[in-house]
């Protein structure tokens, strides 16, 4: 149980550099997702708090002991690695209990601790047999049993569910939220599944080219991304991005999107203003637009390319102007390919972003 | 004629095996020849054409063999030899090969090619100087002078050997041992070197059998502490048939039962995997 504090971490291998100044403080039992494609850094960083790659500058803190500089065995840590990493030469319960040993806990402690553990993920049964006599999904959760008998106080997760197949991680997911919420103790969770993320985490850094783009809770990454490249890696379909040019009016600004007018929000306007940026994208989510089939004046328009049928609801494709966008809606509504549709967007629901830079435009007065 | 791929398929594989069979035929029927001579009563060996099984089975012709001069001392000589070569090139060769199949380090490819390239040197080359400085040195005609040589000639082949081993236990494992309370050394303890064993165990085999067999530098850095191969080869021209013969399937039979055992590990050395 301890916050974890990263300070202007920085870590290379030869030329490219894999985690660039990083500062980020994960609060006590907080479960902290690091999310990101491969190669953002993520794992980088947490092997780095695991003393498995150790930082090239800034400091870690957990608790309050800086640990910057300490083994891995010293830093109080658990890590349930992508591979499992189970010892195949020890049963699983000797597996279970190698932490224990090491820290020559007592005979009986042990087995009341490995037993608790495996009680927790449900292999009791399997404590006798080698990790070549389980399965994947088993292997998994010795892993895990191991990592949560020594009760360290973080828990460093590295792509535990991406070796499971889709049904048992979805099974997988659930549990190990129930679990580690029961445990109480700090995660720091790396993942390139922004599902898992959004599902698991108290907070989601996510991250690009070895640097964190935004770190807030999973509802806030999901409707306020800090960027285009955020809003696009986040969410099953995507954010919708569309390119407008800026229009002076006076002192207010207006947005022409395809030749529709849009009028930003007076909390986006003084940005707006103050950056005198000529190109804007405007970012709308998939599931808040409303379609129709007539035609309504100053709305965008677009033909429909594609109708996707997921079951509670239907994935449209439209082309509007020279860009395309993803539409959810209702199943019931009728809609086939090659229609035309046209489009009301809720102006709550649009983020405006500044289009060289891909960031967010600030809403304040 | 009509052209049926499955029936050429056949006959491909058909000729295949037939040559496979050959050359294996060309391989075993000397060595067993050999066998057949070595437990069959003395006589028979001159025999014409030879016999396919022993005749009158005993074990007559391989007693007279371990019973001739100096043969005993220099089994002994040679098993000395092949344990302290075993014992040299594992302590030397082991942590070479781990190194390699850890560490990432500047110039590792280099150093794996030098490994490699100590044995372009024929050994015919290098005897006579070293020979030479073995004498100046007094270390000439020691059967602990030819262990450094035999340790010398195999521990290329030891290191590329257990850097295979030791590449084949994930690196994981070792970490993960690292954040449940190992320093490095207590997790390659006990994780690394249990998982490694019998990989490591076929590159000390692998080496036993190197020195068993090697005879050149035998013949030239020792007189009186002949070991076994050495022994043979110098009196292989004055000898009876018999002696041959017993000698031959003397010296055959731990290689063959060593190569059976680490076949494996060899293949694994080329990279191909072999389950």
């Amino acid at each position: 149980m301890a916050e974890i504090r990263i300070e202007n971490v920085s870590k290379h291998f030869g030329k490219v550099i894999a985690n660039q100044d990083i500062n980020l403080t994960i609060a006590d039992r907080e479960f902290m997702v690091l999310l990101g494609p491969s190669g953002c850094g993520k794992t980088t960083l947490l092997r780095g708090i695991a003393g498995l790659d150790p930082v090239d500058s800034g400091s870690i803190w957990i608790g309050n002991r800086d640990v910057t500089y300490l083994p891995p065995r010293k830093r109080r840590i658990a890590m349930v690695f992508q591979s499992y990493a189970v010892f195949p030469h020890l049963t699983v319960f000797e597996n279970i209990a190698f932490g224990l040993r090491m820290q020559r806990v007592a005979e009986e402690e042990i087995k009341k601790r490995v037993h608790a553990a495996a009680e927790l993920l449900q292999i009791t049964n399997l404590l006798q047999r080698y990790p070549a006599q389980v399965s994947g999904g088993q292997r998994q959760r010795v892993a895990v049993a191991r990592a949560l008998a020594v009760q360290a106080e973080v828990l460093l997760m590295d792509e535990p569910l991406s070796n499971l197949d889709a049904l048992l991680r979805l099974e997988m997911r659930a549990e190990l939220k129930r679990l580690l919420k029961e445990v109480q103790t700090t995660v720091v969770y790396v993942t390139h599944d922004q599902v898992e993320a959004l599902s698991l985490g108290d907070r989601i850094a996510v991250m690009r080219d070895g640097k964190i783009l935004q770190c807030d809770t999973p509802l806030k990454v999901y409707n306020d991304p800090a960027t285009v490249f955020i809003g696009g890696f986040i969410g099953n379909p995507p954010v919708n991005f569309l390119s407008g040019k800026v229009i002076k009016d006076g002192s207010r600004r207006l947005i022409d999107i395809h030749g529709v007018i849009f009028e930003p929000s007076p909390a986006v306007q003084h940005s707006l203003f103050e950056g005198n940026h000529p190109e804007v994208k405007m970012g709308i989510r998939a599931e808040n637009i409303q379609v129709s089939e007539q035609a309504i004046d100053h709305h965008l328009n677009g033909d429909v390319l594609v109708v996707e049928p997921l079951g509670s609801q239907n994935l449209l494709s439209v082309q509007v102007g020279n860009e395309r966008m993803k539409i959810n809606v209702h199943a019931d509504i009728d809609i086939n390919p090659g229609q035309r549709v046209w489009l009301s967007i809720p102006a709550e629901k649009i983020r405006w972003y500044e289009a060289r830079s891909g960031e967010l435009l600030p809403e304040n007065s | 004629m009509s052209r049926n791929p499955l029936l050429i398929q056949h006959l491909l594989r058909f000729l295949t095996y037939i040559a496979a069979i050959l050359v294996a035929l060309w391989v075993l029927m000397p060595i067993y020849l050999i066998a057949v001579a070595a437990f069959s009563e003395m006589l028979a060996v001159y025999k014409f054409p030879r016999p396919f099984v022993p005749v009158n089975f005993t074990l007559d012709t391989l007693l007279f063999f371990l019973k001739s001069g100096g043969v005993m001392k220099s089994v002994q000589s040679s098993v000395v030899v092949a344990l302290l070569t075993l014992l040299f090139s594992t302590l030397i060769g082991a942590p070479a090969g781990y190194a390699i199949a850890r560490f990432v380090f500047r110039g590792r490819d280099a150093f794996r090619l030098v490994v490699v390239s100590t044995r372009a040197f024929p050994i015919v080359i290098l005897s006579i100087p070293l020979a030479v400085m073995f004498i100046r040195w007094g270390m000439y005609d020691s059967i602990y002078s030819l262990a450094l040589m035999h340790t010398a000639l195999a521990l290329p082949f030891t290191i590329l050997i257990t850097s295979s081993v030791f590449a084949s236990v994930p690196r994981d494992l070792e970490e993960a041992a690292q954040t449940l309370g190992c320093s490095p050394l207590e997790a390659f303890i006990r994780i690394s070197l249990p998982l490694a064993l019998p990989g490591l165990a076929a590159a000390t085999l692998f080496t036993f059998v190197l020195s068993w067999n090697e005879v050149f530098a035998a013949v030239i850095l020792t007189v009186r502490n002949r070991t076994l191969p050495a022994l043979v080869l110098t009196v292989l021209s004055e000898s009876q048939l018999p002696y041959r013969f017993a000698g031959g399937f003397f010296m055959m039979v731990p290689s063959l039962i060593f190569m059976l055992f680490i076949r494996r590990y060899l293949f694994n050395l080329w990279g191909r995997v072999t389950k």
